[in-house]
C-alpha cells in the first residue's frame, strides 16, 4: 500500500451523477496521470455530502476544502493549482470543510453538524469495507461479542438510551425489540424499512449510499437482540445506487465473516436479504410492507395483532427505519448515557432533516433533537431565496403539518411538536415563501393521497377522493358554503376510521392548513373572514 | 474471522484514513510554488512520501503550500507539530528530506544545520 499525500473525494448520489461526477472523475484521473501525480493523490468516491443543487462536488483532504459546481474545464486548474501547488484554485466556488472548532455563527450546510448516523457518510469510501473498518465500522458488533453482552442487556441499554423510531411515529426502539424478543416463536425476523416514500425525504438514501455497512452492522445487532437469524431490507426500488452499494457491502461483509454463520466466533449467525419495493407509498406502512415482502398486494393489515407478535409469515417481527437502526451501533459503542446527553430529555439523539423548497441551501443536515425550526431554516438552510418572506413550512412530508411564521421557534422533537399540534414525521422540512399558495399545496397533497390510497378501506378510498374534489373546487374559485367544514369533518372521520396511517394522516395537513391559513381559504371560498 | 483479525484489519487501514482526520500530530508542508518546483520540490515531496511509507509512520501528513518569497532557499519544507513551534527548512534535497524524516519526525530532533526559521 502506498502513502498518499492527498485524498480527493467525489460524493456520488443521484444529483451529482446527473451533473457528471463520473466524467469529472475520469478527467481528474487523466489530468493527474499526465502530471504523474496518481501515486500521490488518491481519487475516490464517497456518499453524498447532503448538499444539493451544487453540481459536482469535490472534497480535498487534508486541506479540508470543498469545490462546488466543478466543470470539466475546471479540472486542470484544480490539479495544477491545488493538487500540485497546494493553493486553492482561485475563482472557483469553494468552502472549507467544517472541523469541530468551526464557528457556530456560519450560515449554510457546510457549517458544523453533530453527526451520529452520518459520521462516515462523506469521509469514507462506502464501497471499501476496510476504510469503513478503519473509521470505526462494526465496532458495535465487535464490542458486543468481545464483552459477550447478553441480548437482554443489549435491549436494556437501548431502552435506557431513549432511542425512538425515526420513521415518524417515534415509538421507543428498545420496547419494540423487547416485545419481539419476548414474543412466542422459534423463528423471528428483523426488517429494515428503507421504503422512503414520504415526499421531500431523502435522509435514508444518504445513509444507505454513504455508509451501507452501518445498516448491516445495526441489523445484525438488532437480530442478535431480538433473536432473529434473518433480516430483510425493504428498499425503495428507485434507490438504485443505495441498492447497488448495499449489495456490494453485504457481499463484502460476508467475505469478511461479519455476516453469515458464526459471526466473529460468537456462535451467532445472521443473514441479510434485500427486497425492492415497487413504489407504493402505502408500503412504507409496516404491515403493508410485510404483505408486499410476502409477495402479496401491499394492503395494510388490521391491527392488532402487531408485527412484534404476528409479522412476516405471522412470526414475531421488528420493523425499524433506516435512521433508527443507524443510531444503534453508536449507542452500543459509546453507551446509553452518551446518547442521552444529545438532544432533549424525552427525545435524545440527533435527527436528520432534509431541507427543501424556497431556501438558499437545500439539502440535508444532521443536528440535535430539539433544534428550533428557525435554526434549521435560517441557520442551515440559509433563509429564504431571493430575499422573500417566509410563509410556511410543511414538516414531515405529505403526511405532515403546515407551520406558520409564529411557530418558527418551535423545537424540533417529538414532544415539543406534539404540544404544537405538529409532527416531526420523517424530518422533511419543505419551506414556502410568501408567494406560495397554501391551497395549491393542499391540492397537490390531496391528489397524492387519493392516488396512493390502496383502496382497501372505505374511509380512505372515498374520503381522499371527496377531499380532493372539495379542494379542487376551492382552487378554481368555486368554493361553496360549508366546504371548509365538510373537508375537516371528512378528514377527521378518516382519522378515526381508516385502517392505517395513510388514511389517518390526511387530517394533519388539512387541519393545520385550515387553522393556520384560515383567511386564505375563507377568501377563496368567498366568505367573510371570521376572526 | 476472529475478533483479533478484525483488529488487525482496522489498524492496517487506519493509516490510510488519517489524512481525513481533523487533526494529525505532524504535518510536513512542502512549498510548491513555481520556484519551489523549479528547485526540485517535486522530488523532495516524493522522497518524503517514500521515506514515510518505508518507515510506516502513521501520524504524519504531507501536504503542499505556495511560495514563501524565499526563492534562494527553495525547496522549502515546514514541519508543523502540535503544541510546538514550527520549523522551516531550506534547500531541502532528497538526501536532507531523508534526514529530516529520520532525525526530526522519528526521533524528535530537528536538523539544526538546515533550519532557516523557527515560528512560534
Amino acid at each position: 500500500m502506498s502513502v498518499f499525500r492527498t485524498h480527493v473525494l467525489l460524493p456520488v448520489d443521484e444529483g451529482t451523477a446527473q451533473a457528471g461526477v463520473f466524467e469529472i472523475k475520469r478527467r481528474l484521473e487523466k489530468e493527474l496521470d499526465s502530471r504523474k501525480l496518481l501515486g500521490e493523490v488518491k481519487v475516490l468516491e464517497s456518499g453524498s455530502v447532503g448538499i444539493v443543487g451544487k453540481g459536482v462536488i469535490l472534497a480535498v483532504y487534508p486541506d479540508r476544502v470543498y469545490y462546488f459546481n466543478v466543470r470539466q474545464e475546471d479540472v486542470p486548474r484544480i490539479v495544477d493549482e491545488h493538487l500540485l501547488k497546494g493553493r486553492i484554485a482561485a475563482g472557483l466556488d469553494h468552502a472549507p470543510i467544517a472541523a469541530m472548532e468551526a464557528e457556530k455563527s456560519k450560515v449554510g450546510l457546510t457549517r458544523e453538524q453533530r453527526r451520529v448516523v452520518l459520521d462516515k457518510a462523506w469521509t469514507v469510501d462506502p464501497e471499501n469495507i476496510e476504510e469503513t473498518l478503519a473509521a470505526g465500522g462494526y465496532a458495535g458488533l465487535e464490542k458486543l461479542f468481545a464483552e459477550k453482552t447478553a441480548p437482554e442487556a443489549l435491549i436494556e441499554e437501548i431502552k435506557r438510551s431513549g432511542l425512538r423510531g425515526r420513521g415518524g411515529a417515534g415509538f421507543p426502539t428498545g420496547m419494540k425489540w423487547e416485545f419481539t424478543r419476548k414474543a412466542a416463536g422459534d423463528e423471528k425476523f428483523i426488517i429494515c424499512n428503507a421504503d422512503e416514500g414520504e415526499p421531500g425525504t431523502f435522509k435514508d438514501r444518504l445513509i444507505l449510499e454513504g455508509d451501507p455497512h452501518r445498516l448491516i452492522e445495526a441489523m445484525t445487532i438488532a437480530g442478535y437482540a431480538i433473536g432473529a437469524g434473518r433480516g430483510y431490507v425493504y428498499i425503495r426500488g428507485e434507490y438504485q445506487l443505495s441498492i447497488e452499494r448495499l449489495r456490494k457491502a453485504i457481499a463484502q461483509a460476508r467475505s469478511y465473516g461479519l455476516l453469515g454463520k458464526n459471526i466473529l466466533e460468537s456462535g451467532f449467525s445472521f443473514e441479510l436479504e434485500i427486497k425492492k419495493g415497487a413504489g407504493a407509498y402505502v408500503c412504507g406502512e409496516e404491515t403493508a410492507l410485510i404483505e408486499s415482502l410476502e409477495g402479496k398486494r401491499g394492503n395494510p393489515r388490521i391491527k392488532p395483532p402487531y408485527p412484534v407478535t404476528h409479522g412476516l409469515w405471522q412470526k414475531p417481527t421488528a420493523v425499524n427505519n433506516v435512521e433508527t437502526l443507524a443510531n444503534v451501533p453508536a449507542i452500543v459503542v459509546r453507551g446509553a448515557d452518551w446518547f442521552r446527553g444529545i438532544g432533549t430529555d424525552k427525545c435524545p439523539g440527533t435527527k436528520v432533516f432534509t431541507i427543501l423548497g424556497h431556501v438558499v441551501y437545500p439539502g440535508l443536515v444532521e443536528t440535535d433533537m430539539g433544534t428550533s425550526l428557525r435554526e434549521i431554516i435560517f441557520g442551515y438552510g440559509g433563509g429564504i431565496q431571493g430575499g422573500k418572506k417566509f410563509k410556511a413550512a410543511l414538516l414531515g412530508g405529505a403526511a405532515g403539518v403546515f407551520l406558520p411564521e409564529k411557530l418558527l421557534d418551535v423545537r424540533m422533537d417529538y414532544e415539543s411538536l406534539k404540544e404544537n399540534k405538529a409532527v416531526l414525521g420523517s424530518g422533511a422540512v419543505l419551506v414556502m415563501d410568501e408567494t406560495t399558495s397554501i391551497i395549491d399545496m393542499l391540492f397537490s397533497i390531496a391528489k397524492f393521497f387519493a392516488h396512493e390510497s390502496c383502496g382497501q378501506c372505505v374511509p380512505c378510498r372515498v374520503g381522499t377522493r371527496q377531499i380532493l374534489d372539495i379542494i379542487y373546487r376551492i382552487r378554481r374559485g368555486r368554493g361553496r358554503e360549508g366546504d371548509l367544514e365538510s373537508m375537516l369533518a371528512l378528514a377527521e372521520t378518516m382519522f378515526r376510521s381508516s385502517l392505517c396511517p395513510l388514511g389517518q394522516s390526511l387530517v394533519m395537513p388539512v387541519k393545520s392548513a385550515l387553522e393556520n391559513f384560515k383567511e386564505e381559504f375563507a377568501l377563496a371560498c368567498g366568505q367573510a373572514v371570521k376572526s | 474471522m476472529k475478533l483479533e483479525d478484525l483488529k488487525k484489519i482496522r489498524e492496517k487501514s487506519e493509516k490510510d484514513m488519517l489524512l481525513r482526520a481533523a487533526k494529525t500530530r505532524l504535518k510536513v508542508v512542502v512549498g510548491m510554488g513555481t520556484s519551489g518546483i523549479a528547485a526540485g520540490a517535486r522530488e523532495t515531496l516524493k522522497t518524503f512520501l517514500d521515506e514515510i511509507e518505508k518507515r510506516d509512520l502513521r501520524d504524519v501528513v504531507v501536504t503542499q503550500a505556495g511560495e514563501r518569497g524565499l526563492s534562494s532557499h527553495e525547496p522549502i519544507v515546514t514541519v508543523i507539530e502540535e503544541g510546538k513551534p514550527s520549523v522551516v527548512y531550506g534547500n531541502v534535497t532528497a538526501e536532507l528530506a531523508r534526514r529530516i524524516v529520520a532525525e526530526h519526525l522519528v526521533n524528535g530532533n530537528p536538523v539544526s544545520a538546515a533550519i532557516i526559521e523557527v515560528k512560534e
